[in-house]
């Protein structure tokens, strides 16, 4: 340093010009500018990372909101469904859905004579193939609820077979109906024929997200409301369970604990818990509710036991965490003029803490929404097709859930269950969505910083 | 009389209570509250507190000793004999049970009184097909033994039943009782409530610890009975994982250990270096309006449930690196490899790596960079030789949780890895972990029996055994790290 001083035209290589960089000053600001970059560059694929998988997700299934329909008008033949003549229920619940197959069949010709369409090699089995297998039982639901219907020629909106609505989504093409045994270039040409005509349509397709799941070989027909409603009892029992006895555990260990052996034992069993891996505590709900208490298989109310203590750790940390927050200055007030520890806490402490705690609640809840590892454990892939009733019996039905519906779809071998599962995923993130923008509000409005 | 009106009578009568009791109280104090020791309301919870408490915990505990008594004296009608070559006692309580079920379920939808239904005979009537008229499905035809003890059982369902709903309402009144004559101007309400309330709150913390033990328990408990009818030895040493209903499976626990390490180590691989850079951008590049957007970006990641992780894997990334990588180097054919559940998985542990060691670096304090900064050494030297080392505990201890995330994780690898047991080198094969066979040996119809389904106990406890104590070596090093700032 003093040399530079004294020799400001030195020309040493550590002249110590401010003007012209030596080349050790250049390596390092060089190796600099390399680590800032890849800083820059590891902040970047984080960020790239969710924005593939939520396009990937999207672009997977969007699809399967939006359904293919056929629409064709079907007589309701008396001497099919109805031989006796009377309109009685019970009669006409004894026509089974194979008793409506044929129906479809006539219509369908029907409708390809007055069209007109006329394609080589089109059996008319194959034709009325193009609707799906769940439509007699479509047609049966809408003739059981309504009687009168018998002998009118109906309109109805069919839904269209897998493979039709996969063209129409451009997951089956010409050339992979040659080799697939399930639908024919002919078909395709029928669907093609019936689209220019206007009663082939895609469009939105309600059934999705009300409709129970649907066997192997009908994907069009499936939908996860079985699943919305199980998700939606379990996350109940969560919220009742796991929110009062989340809040008294925080309330004891913040505001009354002493310190001891006890204390800790059970400080350490929380945090313990928090990274204990969910799939344990699926054996845990297997081996406890299921084999020991006998509670049944499937059942809403053992997948929200075993979520509860999921959540318990989480709800309790975010408590306590809420509790800490509020000044000692509000509980020695209380104390002051009177109130015992509990009044004080019950009165003043934990209404100033609720917004803390609701946020964490809702995160909680958001967490066991999406949790799928120890539901399988207990029995929820089972595929249910029977809603459950209401509470609180419901909570003892068997159900399903969205995030193990998404699994058990994963599972088929018919690629319209990938759409489909990535589809229920959009409506799984949809809801986390929806928690997550609620919990931030709160906290926001409510949140007092003192 | 069914529970739920048990419990609502038994509330019922506390509400009750709690009015009666702060009524008895203001009138002990000629309705001046401020003669009381404590305010009115306390008076009635004491006498509510009293009548719900007691008589809840009775039904409680009549709920979980009932069967086991019952059980009990039902075994006795069983003889020896009537327990069919390779079944037990156990089966053929399950089936007693059934057909009492069915018993039950006959009576109430009218098919049959009850009188008829504790006196058939297995003799006179085919108790299989009545049953199987009101919708209970039995496996096999019902034996005279069998019939008779499940008569038995519900004979003495029937006579607990009604012993459980006198006892508790018995107590319940009994408690309504002493509180209402204790209840004086005088009785310290106040003080008892509290102190119920007090032991209520220590009851729900330690629900935290019943967890844990409920957990250890449940699993050494069935992992004994594994290790009863499969060698320990050959478990944790062998290298085979065939697994056959039939018997003769070989279940070693090697192969899906090294599955389970390997995804780890490649999803570490991905997690722990964008995750430690990112942390070191945000922290010490990043200006407040980077921080603000990408901070919470990156966090999105750690919301995501990770069966949308698993999806991912199993429709994106599978697919991708078998076409780009596996298929053109001739490596493999198949998209679930330990590459795809590695790289998700990896995906999935960056905000969990990053918000972790961000916290960590922040704890570092400022005047050690000023220092580093001070004498010449740019920002980056002072990263990499001042404030790295001195966060560098509080990093393993990320690096660590991370990892036993990773150990732990479930539905990547089953969508993402396979369900091949394998020890090979090569990341495109499909490999399988411990929680992929958890899963697979008790989904579906299970024999708890048979050391098939019951191995999956063993390999649980393994993986808790594990990522407990990566846990805790994490945890000790991260407090350690902790106090040398604070």
């Amino acid at each position: 340093m003093t040399d530079a001083t004294a020799n400001p035209s030195s020309t040493s290589p550590h002249s110590g010009s401010l003007l012209e960089q030596d080349p050790l000053t250049k390596k390092r600001n060089a190796s600099e500018a390399r680590f800032k970059a890849y800083g820059l560059i590891a902040v970047c694929l984080g960020i790239l990372a969710l924005v593939v998988l939520v396009v990937s997700i999207l672009n997977n299934g969007l699809g399967s909101f939006q359904q293919t329909f056929i629409r064709l008008d079907v007589e309701l033949t008396e001497a099919k469904l109805d031989k006796n003549g009377n309109r009685l229920l019970a009669d006409i619940k004894k026509v089974s859905t194979f008793g409506y197959a044929p129906l479809i069949k006539t219509a369908m010709e029907k409708k390809l004579d007055d069209l007109g369409i006329e394609i080589e090699g089109l059996s008319e089995k194959d034709a009325a193939a193009l609707i799906s297998k769940d439509g007699p039982a479509q047609m049966r639901n809408r003739v059981i609820a309504d009687p009168d219907l018998i002998g009118q020629t109906v309109s109805f909106d069919f839904l269209a077979n897998g493979r039709v609505d996969g063209y129409l989504k451009g997951r089956v093409s010409m050339e992979s109906a040659e080799l697939d045994s399930n639908i024919s270039p002919q078909q395709l040409m029928l669907a093609d024929a019936l689209r220019e005509e206007g009663s082939l349509i895609k469009r939105f397709n309600w059934g999705f997200i009300t409709a129970p799941d649907a066997s192997e070989n009908r994907p069009e027909a499936s939908g996860l409301g079985v699943a919305i409603l199980g998700s939606l009892y379990m996350m109940i029992v969560v919220l009742l369970l796991a929110l009062p006895i989340g809040v008294a555990s925080s309330i004891y260990l913040e505001e009354f604990a002493p310190t001891n052996r006890l204390t800790d034992l059970i400080e350490v069993n929380i945090s313990n818990l928090a990274a204990v891996p969910s799939i344990v505590f699926g054996i845990l709900g297997l081996a406890i509710f299921i084999n020991f208490a006998g509670l049944p298989q499937s059942a809403p109310i053992v997948g929200g036991l075993v979520l509860t203590l999921m959540t318990l750790p989480t709800i309790i940390i975010a408590t306590r965490a809420s509790l800490k927050a509020v000044p000692p200055s509000i509980r020695d007030a209380a104390l002051g003029v009177g109130a015992s520890k509990m009044q004080s806490v019950f009165h003043h402490v934990l209404p100033l803490a609720a917004p803390g705690i609701l946020t964490g609640t809702i995160i909680g809840l958001a967490q066991a929404l999406g949790e799928t590892a120890p539901l399988l454990l207990i029995g929820m892939v089972a595929f249910v097709r029977e809603y459950p009733d209401a509470p609180p019996e419901g909570f003892f039905d068997p159900a399903s859930a969205l995030p193990v519906q998404v699994y058990n779809w994963t599972q088929r071998a018919d690629p319209a269950f990938v759409e489909r599962a990535s589809g229920a995923i959009i409506v799984l993130l949809i809801f986390l969505v929806i928690m997550n923008a609620i919990a931030i509000t709160l906290r926001r409005r409510f949140e007092r910083r003192w | 009389m069914p529970v739920l009106w048990l419990v609502l009578i038994v509330i019922a009568l506390g509400v009750v209570g709690f009015f009666a009791g702060r009524q008895r109280a203001l009138a002990s104090a000629g309705g001046d509250a401020r003669d009381l020791h404590s305010l009115p309301n306390y008076y009635g919870a004491n006498v509510f507190l009293f009548v719900v408490i007691p008589s809840l915990l009775m039904l409680l505990m009549w709920a979980l000793i009932q069967p086991i008594v019952i059980e009990n004296q039902v075994e006795g009608l069983i003889p020896e004999s009537a327990i069919a070559e390779g079944s037990s006692l156990g089966l053929v309580m399950s089936d007693v049970r059934r057909v009492a079920d069915g018993l039950d379920a006959a009576v109430a939808q009218g098919a049959m009184t009850a009188e008829r239904a504790s006196s058939i005979r297995t003799e006179f009537t085919d108790v299989r097909d009545r049953l199987g008229a009101v919708g209970v499905a039995l496996g096999s035809d019902v034996g005279s033994e069998v019939l008779r003890a499940a008569q038995r059982y519900r004979a003495l369902s029937g006579t607990y039943g009604w012993m459980k709903t006198i006892a508790v309402l018995g107590l319940a009144l009994a408690g309504f009782a002493y509180a209402f004559v204790s209840t004086n101007k005088t009785f310290r309400a106040r003080n008892t409530v509290e102190a119920v309330l007090k032991a209520l709150l220590i009851l729900a913390s330690s629900i935290a610890i019943l967890t844990t033990l409920g957990i250890v328990l449940s699993m050494l408990f069935e992992a004994r009975n594994f290790f009863a009818q499969y060698s320990w030895t050959e478990f944790f040493f062998g290298s085979t994982w065939s697994p056959n209903f039939r018997g003769g499976s070989e279940l070693g626990i090697l192969p899906l250990l090294w599955g389970t390490l390997y995804i780890s180590f490649i999803a570490l691989l991905v997690a722990v270096p964008i995750g430690l850079f990112a942390a070191i951008y945000m922290s010490e590049y990043a200006g407040p309006r980077m921080r603000a957007v990408a901070k919470p970006l990156i966090e999105i990641l750690a919301g995501i449930p990770t069966i949308v992780y698993g999806l991912f894997a199993l429709i994106t990334v599978g697919p991708m690196l078998r076409d780009y990588f596996a298929q053109p180097l001739g490596l493999g054919e198949s998209s679930a490899s330990v590459a795809t559940a590695g790289i998700v998985m990896g995906i999935m542990l960056i905000p969990f790596v990053s918000s972790l060691s961000d916290d960590i670096i922040n704890a570092v304090p400022q005047s050690m960079r000023d220092g580093s900064l001070g004498l010449g050494a740019t920002k980056s030297e002072t990263i990499k030789q001042v404030v790295v080392p001195a966060a560098l505990p509080g990093i393993v201890g990320a690096v660590l949780l991370a990892a036993s995330r990773a150990i732990g994780e479930t539905m990547i690898v089953v969508l993402g890895a396979g369900a091949a047991a394998k020890m090979s080198l090569n990341p495109f094969e499909a490999m399988t972990t411990v929680t992929v066979k958890i899963v697979s040996q008790l989904t579906g119809d299970t024999d708890f029996a048979s050391p098939e389904t019951l191995v999956a106990f063993a390999l649980g406890l393994t993986l808790f055994v594990i990522t407990l104590g990566l846990n805790i070596v994490a945890l000790i090093i991260v407090r350690k790290y902790r106090e040398q700032y604070e």
